[in-house]
């Protein structure tokens, strides 16, 4: 069902918006409610989206071209194929999480959750652009809601964060920009297709190098530059080590229905322009750097693990985790760069890795979005407490808050059977053949994650009850409702990672065979 | 029927003498129905006439003797710049329902100003154009001397001699030019098909464009822009951020660039300083403006010094549009035109009705404790979203504009785009820092409560800067509402000087 | 129209020619009978109302006589010419006088009004003869008589001393100023053999300057420069300006401003023709266009100069009167028909300017004391009317759109580049000058719009002749600035028609 009656996306993303306006203008009482409403309904639309995409198809679906803006040669153009129906759907969950996770904000609640709203529009318009200016603008526009969230409603340290988050950002992002611009000129155009297809027949950077014939610059160097340029603007935003300095004081400074929003779809906002973007316009390029390339995403797994394990916060080591997570989508995909020729041998091997890519988003946002979920109910219990030391042997009187955090962090750590598990997996396997020696340095971050992982359990649940929590209560009904579902879907995933992967697997071999050339 | 436009501002100034002593309320809701008059007109104007072309709207002889004619006339380019100017007009008003000094004077000097402004904007003869440019600046003057606040003499009296000096600059180009061509018309059709030899135009080209570029704000003679604006009342600020500067701008493309287009890009025999030929100085010069005036505003202390340099920069985006010459950074030029009117009008508004008019100050320093986002929210909310837009954020009618000028430079001026980069990057940390020291300054307590509140945000403020921002997020997301009209101008016989030139 | 050209003098027709001088004789005596026999005993502003609209009656019967019964004649070679050129401006002379009368019945620094009436009629008739003339000896009596009454004007007002001293000083730079014309004139004459100046420029025709030409030219040009206030010889007009009563000084500021440069022009233009050189930089061939040009300079950049630290509205409107009579110069300088046109317009439009800002001065000063600009603080508040029109009468003087004093400026400097484009520094000196002038006519208006009333000034009213005459005279420049044409086509017209 690639024609659809009405523009379904279109819709999804205006959806929000109007939202937002509505929730704006509503007042406190009626907020959170109508917001919650309003982010049912943005699930809803995704779901249906999701029952009538075509799987067996890898082409764009319910796309929407409209004329938009001649001199810049810009058109409406959206559409979804696999990763982008993901990306939605794994959106449209996070989103009501978040709203859930807010429960104890109580300053401009309209305000708030307003801009929650704008900030899933923004989402939805950037997973379902197909060119660069529609792209761009939701990308930036994205800043503003995340900026002031953090800002308004964050902990004491919250404007620097929010500050240094925006600024880290922006400057990726005007990179970025200078980079398309360039591309532009040279081609006139910012469709992502046509600069995929140019870049396939090898003659993208050389329009390029025509057009900006900089006397000093070989081609080569015009064409890294180029990349440069659009690599520091995503990589800022997945993050990669060492581009991620914003992120943990981001993290544990916003409120948590915030971080549940940054980590669990904004996130994968960067590692999806990576898919999108940098894989098939700028593969070459990536072929000259990828030994550095490969460091560094070894680097975010380990370095970032090895951060966790010193963090005292638990909303830190958290934001570490999410790094490290991160870092094994990215050294996925530099794996995937590194034999584009016709090395149909491999083919297996990339397909597998690219699933575990697209997996792994999916199950980080989910996987993280519940843990931040918890941290939100913690810091509600004890009124703002979130350390590591704070607590001790919880296990004690709330074992059923004990037990489904258990199972989301055995699922943040990969166990089989739980979601992480499978994209975890996928992704080593497929990377291992491409590049061995990256592959196996990463497995120091596996190990790692395992060890702070454990320590969270240890140090919050286990060992001897902390006094002070005597009267700590467990979840309740309505929370143990609220949970049942992200938890049954860790379950789900793991146990039949089927449910996503039909969705995704022809996108996964058109992008596969797009690098087959 | 564009005409009017013109005809009904003055026959509201003049109307203003006519109604009794003390009725200040009258006064305000006559220059309100005049301004919405106004700004009707044009937007029939601009709705009916689709085609950017150029369209004669009357035609008189004035002096036969000297071939000069009553000739108005627009074209796409003027027709944006005329909604533009009835726009700011309209909002302009309803961010001066405070002023209770000398009302009448002040709408009736607000309203000359506008009807000469619409004058220039729909002048197709030179004479009858530099007329009207030369009517703006006098009650320029007395809005600021007399409804100003800081130095507002000193503000106005450099406001007034920089637009002098500029346009006494014009005034000697335009008769030199006048004279060489034979002196049949004043004419811009006739003047800019008349082939002026080389040489004159290097001599008048930058003479007639730095006599416009000083109103556009150019740099190293913007220095008249910041006072002026800062001096200024809220709504003569509007007016002169939102389209006085943008009547310099437009002269520069409509006169200078025109009449002269070989002045631009012949080369001179020799190069001075790596530059080549006038196209590549201004270029430059608007490049230092764009950063320059980023860097000043990122040190201001005083909120609305920081709006006045802004303006500096974003004025350097035009003019670097206008030098790329090529039809996506003109275009861009003038969308940003369009844009920069709209958000430093609304900015201004901000700075100055909303925050200025409440607090008595204007010190970063001073505004921070008063904790302004939770007591006056709804001006908050307006300068983040004047902010964001003015910072190029995508979604707001700054970022066409900029990116249009962008790929222009890139295509013109590969370095110098990298350069507006780093401004652009500039421009949203002095807009950040702005909006965390006025508005969102450090206080985790609750704010203590003033001595005296502040009142809270009017209707017709909250109605101003609706509209503005409406009109902003319009042109943002559908630009083409005014390329449309702006591309055809741009391709019309009347700019085929420049397209032989160097038109990319 | 009756057309007279004789070599012969025929002392009817004579007659016939000059009936509008005889008609403002006749005017001024009537009028110093009337005050002297009949009035005596009045109120001096009755007896100001009766000489005034005598007088103005017979400028006005003459204006008739000249506009009903034209007549075109040259007798005695140019001694008395009449043609539509020179009625164009006797016309314009007179209807400046019938103004500046006018202004005169409000006012209250004489008792002697018949006297002052009749000099002011006696002054016109010099200018009426002046400029009919292109005879060196008419020209020089002609001028004299202007002078003399201009002198006695100046000092009318009798208990002032600073007009004394203004007439005095008025007195001693104009006799010095009249030697040296008479010096040029005589070695013109010296040189020619003739009064004529068809005839001296016959004569002078040479391609080598001699030398006594040369010097008749600069003394000529001193003379002449000292009556049209043009720099360095301007050194009366500050003192005049702010000494004499308002009437007069509007008078010597504008009527006899007109008439002294259209002699200038024909002057130069006739007398000297073939002896022009150039101005061009840095081809200066020398002439009278380069000592003219080197004046015009040196009067726009003094003037403007020394304007701007003025405290006094009458001493900054003499030293605009400098630069003013700067830019004047350069239609000289230009000497092309289209600049005669250009000075007309201008100098016509700028006497109306100037006569408007007098009125005003004379009423502030009858309430205030003085001309200082401190004075003119928040006018506007106490007498809009009068404020308004001066602030429309000042901007026209800076040139500012859409009033006369721009279209005025902007034709002169055309005219000046179409006749050479290498005149063109002076354009641009003439053009940054009056950028710079506008800095100090803004301070008036700032004084008037934007000061605030001093707190201890009292209400006063306008006297209504003056609101009347400001009014008319700010309509007329704004008129004249909307539409040029109303006079320019006139101009034009007699400029054709008299084939000059």
């Amino acid at each position: 069902m690639s024609t659809f009656p009405i523009p379904m996306l279109t819709i999804l993303t205006a959806l929000p918006i109007v939202g937002a306006l509505v929730v704006f203008a509503l007042g406190k009482n009626r907020a959170r409610w109508s917001a919650l409403a309003f982010s049912f309904a943005a699930l809803l639309l995704t779901l249906v989206l999701w029952f009538h995409f075509d799987a067996a198809s890898g082409a764009l679906q319910f796309q929407e071209t409209r004329s938009w803006i001649a001199p810049l040669a810009v058109d409406y153009h959206v559409g979804i194929d696999g990763l982008g129906l993901l990306m939605l759907l794994l959106s449209a969950i996070v989103v009501p999480i978040g709203m859930a996770a807010s429960s104890q904000i109580q300053q401009r609640v309209p305000l708030y959750y307003s801009l929650i709203l704008l900030l899933q529009a923004c989402l939805f318009g950037t997973f379902t652009a197909q060119n660069f200016f529609h792209f761009f603008l939701f990308w930036e526009l994205s800043l503003v809601p995340a900026f002031f969230l953090i800002k308004l409603w964050g902990g004491p340290r919250s404007t620097k964060a929010a500050t240094q988050f925006l600024v880290y950002t922006m400057v990726g992002s005007v990179a970025m920009l200078l980079t398309f611009l360039a591309l532009f000129l040279a081609t006139h155009t910012f469709d992502f297709a046509q600069l995929a297809a140019l870049a396939q027949n090898g003659q993208l950077m050389p329009a390029v190098v025509d057009k900006l014939a900089w006397h000093r610059f070989t081609p080569q160097h015009v064409a890294l530059i180029l990349f440069a340029g659009a690599f520091l603007g995503l990589a800022v935003k997945v993050p990669l080590v060492p581009f991620h300095t914003w992120l943990p004081a981001a993290y544990a400074e916003a409120p948590t229905g915030t971080t549940i929003l940054l980590t669990g779809a904004m996130s994968k906002m960067g590692v999806y322009g990576f898919l999108r973007i940098l894989l098939p316009i700028f593969f070459p390029q990536m072929q000259m750097v990828l030994t550095p390339l490969l460091w560094l995403a070894v680097a975010t797994i380990v370095l970032s693990a090895y951060a966790a394990l010193a963090q005292k916060d638990l909303k830190r080591i958290l934001a570490y985790s999410s790094i490290n997570h991160l870092g094994y989508c990215m050294l996925a995909i530099f794996a995937i760069a590194k034999f584009t020729g016709g090395d149909a041998d491999l083919t297996a091997e990339k397909q597998a890795a690219m699933s575990g890519v697209f997996l792994q988003m999916f199950n980080h946002g989910l996987t993280a979005s519940a843990l931040f979920w918890f941290v939100a109910m913690l810091e509600k219990r004890t009124g703002g407490l979130r350390g590591l030391d704070d607590f001790g042997g919880l296990r004690k009187v709330a074992p059923v808050f004990t037990g489904l955090m258990g199972i989301a962090l055995f699922s943040s750590l990969g166990l089989p059977g739980l979601n992480g598990f499978i994209g975890e997996f996928l992704i080593f396997k497929g990377s291992f053949p491409l590049v061995a020696w990256a592959t196996s340095l990463a497995v120091l971050g596996l190990l790692t994650t395992a060890l702070f992982t454990l320590g969270i359990l240890q140090r919050v649940f286990s060992g001897p009850l902390n006094e002070k929590w005597r009267a700590f209560p467990d979840l309740t009904i309505g929370e143990r409702l609220a949970l049942a579902p992200a938890i049954g879907l860790m379950f789900a995933l793991g146990l039949y990672p089927q449910l996503v992967l039909a969705a995704i697997d022809s996108t996964v071999i058109q992008i596969v065979q797009q690098l087959r050339f | 029927m564009l005409a009017w436009t013109i005809y009904i501002s003055f026959l509201g100034a003049a109307a203003m003498f006519l109604l009794p002593k003390g009725s200040v309320a009258l006064a305000r809701i006559l220059a309100l129905l005049t301004a919405v008059a106004g700004f009707a007109l044009a937007l029939t104007a601009f709705v009916q006439h689709r085609s950017g072309e150029m369209l004669t709207v009357t035609r008189v002889p004035w002096i036969p003797s000297l071939g000069i004619e009553y000739h108005l006339a627009a074209d796409g380019i003027s027709l944006a710049l005329i909604l533009l100017t009835g726009i700011v007009a309209v909002t302009g008003i309803l961010f001066s329902w405070d002023i209770d000094h000398r009302t009448k004077e002040f709408f009736a000097f607000y309203l000359v100003l506008i009807g000469a402004v619409y004058g220039v904007f729909l002048s197709y003869d030179l004479f009858l154009l530099f007329v009207f440019y030369e009517i703006v600046i006098i009650p320029k003057y007395f809005l600021i001397a007399i409804w100003g606040s800081t130095r507002r003499e000193y503000g106005a009296m450099k406001l007034v001699l920089y637009s002098f000096v500029g346009s006494a600059m014009v005034l000697v180009g335009l008769i030199a030019a006048y004279v060489v061509s034979g002196s049949q018309s004043m004419s811009l059709g006739d003047l800019a098909g008349y082939p002026f030899s080389p040489h004159f135009q290097m001599f008048a080209f930058p003479l007639v464009f730095v006599g416009f570029g000083i109103l556009a704000g150019l740099w190293p003679f913007h220095t008249w822009a910041p006072t002026g604006h800062v001096a200024a009342p809220t709504a003569a600020s509007m007016l002169l951020a939102g389209v006085v500067m943008k009547l310099g701008a437009y002269g520069c493309l409509r006169v200078a660039m025109t009449l002269f287009p070989l002045g631009l890009v012949t080369p001179w025999n020799h190069h001075v300083l790596g530059l080549g030929s006038w196209r590549g100085v201004f270029a430059l010069l608007a490049v230092v403006g764009i950063i320059y005036g980023a860097l000043v505003a990122l040190v201001q202390k005083d909120f609305k010094f920081v709006i006045g340099y802004s303006s500096v920069s974003h004025m350097g985006f035009i003019l670097l549009g206008l030098m790329t010459l090529n039809q996506i950074g003109l275009s861009g030029a003038i969308v940003q035109m369009f844009s920069h009117g709209i958000l430093a009008g609304l900015l201004f508004a901000v700075v100055g009705r909303m925050v200025y008019a409440r607090t008595h100050t204007r010190e970063l320093a001073a505004l921070g404790p008063m904790s302004l986002n939770h007591v006056i929210p709804f001006a908050a909310v307006a300068f983040v979203i004047a902010g964001m837009a003015s910072m190029g954020l995508p979604g707001f009618s700054g970022f066409v504009a900029e990116l249009m000028i962008l790929v222009g430079a890139w295509h013109a001026f590969p370095l110098l785009a990298v350069c507006v980069g780093i401004g652009i990057v500039i421009g949203v940390v002095y807009v950040w820092r702005a909006m965390q020291k006025a508005f969102f300054a450090e206080s985790r307590n609750e704010p203590a409560s003033p001595e005296h509140p502040l009142p809270p945000i009017s209707l017709p403020e909250r109605l101003g800067a609706i509209i503005l921002i409406g009109a902003s997020v319009l042109v943002g997301v559908y630009p083409q509402l005014l390329l449309n009209i702006i591309v055809p101008a741009l391709n019309s016989p009347l700019f085929d000087g420049l397209r032989k030139g160097s038109w990319q | 129209m009756i057309a007279i050209n004789h070599a012969q003098i025929d002392y009817a027709q004579l007659l016939q020619l000059v009936w509008p001088e005889i008609i403002l004789v006749a005017a001024a005596l009537i009028a110093v009978a009337v005050d002297l026999l009949l009035l005596r005993k009045q109120t001096p502003r009755l007896r100001f109302a009766v000489a005034a609209s005598l007088g103005s009656l017979g400028c006005v019967a003459a204006i008739l006589r000249l506009v009903l019964a034209p007549v075109q004649a040259n007798i005695l070679d140019g001694t008395l010419i009449a043609n539509p050129l020179v009625r164009l401006v006797q016309i314009a002379v007179l209807a400046l006088t019938i103004f500046i009368l006018l202004l005169s019945v409000d006012s209250k620094f004489t008792r002697h009004v018949g006297e002052f009436v009749l000099l002011v009629l006696i002054a016109t008739t010099g200018m009426m003869f002046l400029v009919a003339s292109q005879d060196l000896l008419v020209i020089f009596i002609s001028l004299e008589l202007l002078s003399l009454s201009l002198y006695i004007l100046a000092a009318f007002s009798k208990r002032s001393l600073q007009s004394w001293e203004a007439a005095l000083k008025y007195f001693l730079f104009g006799g010095m100023s009249a030697a040296f014309l008479l010096f040029g004139f005589s070695l013109l004459y010296g040189l020619s053999n003739s009064t004529s100046l068809l005839a001296i420029a016959g004569a002078i025709h040479s391609p080598s300057l001699n030398p006594l030409l040369v010097i008749a030219i600069v003394t000529t040009t001193i003379g002449l420069g000292f009556k049209v206030a043009a720099a360095p010889f301007h050194f009366w007009a500050p003192d005049v300006y702010q000494g004499a009563p308002a009437p007069s000084a509007a008078f010597i500021a504008s009527a006899s401003k007109v008439a002294s440069f259209f002699i200038f022009f024909q002057l130069a233009v006739l007398g000297f023709a073939g002896a022009e050189g150039t101005a061009a930089l840095p081809h200066i061939v020398r002439g009278w266009v380069p000592v003219l040009a080197l004046v015009a300079a040196v009067s726009m950049l003094l003037g403007n100069l020394v304007a701007i630290t003025q405290s006094s509205l009458r001493r900054l409107l003499a030293y605009s009167a400098v630069a003013h009579a700067g830019y004047m110069l350069l239609a000289i300088v230009a000497h092309s028909q289209q600049s005669l046109a250009a000075l007309l317009y201008y100098v016509i439009t700028y006497a109306l300017a100037t006569i408007g800002a007098f009125a005003v001065i004379a009423v502030v000063e009858e309430h205030k004391g003085s001309d200082q600009l401190s004075n003119f603080d928040g006018l506007a508040r106490q007498a809009p009317v009068l404020s308004f029109g001066l602030a429309i009468f000042i901007l026209s003087l800076a040139g500012i759109p859409p009033l006369a004093g721009f279209f005025g400026k902007f034709y002169l400097f055309v005219t000046v580049l179409q006749s050479s484009k290498s005149l063109l520094w002076l354009v641009v000196l003439a053009i940054a000058m009056s950028a710079v002038s506008l800095y100090y006519y803004l301070k008036v208006l700032k004084r008037m719009y934007v000061a605030a009333l001093p707190p201890d000034a009292g209400q006063f009213e306008s006297p209504v002749l003056s609101q009347v005459l400001v009014a008319a005279l700010a309509a007329a420049v704004v008129l004249l600035g909307c539409a040029p044409h109303l006079l320019l086509r006139w101009i034009e017209a007699a400029l054709q028609a008299s084939g000059l």
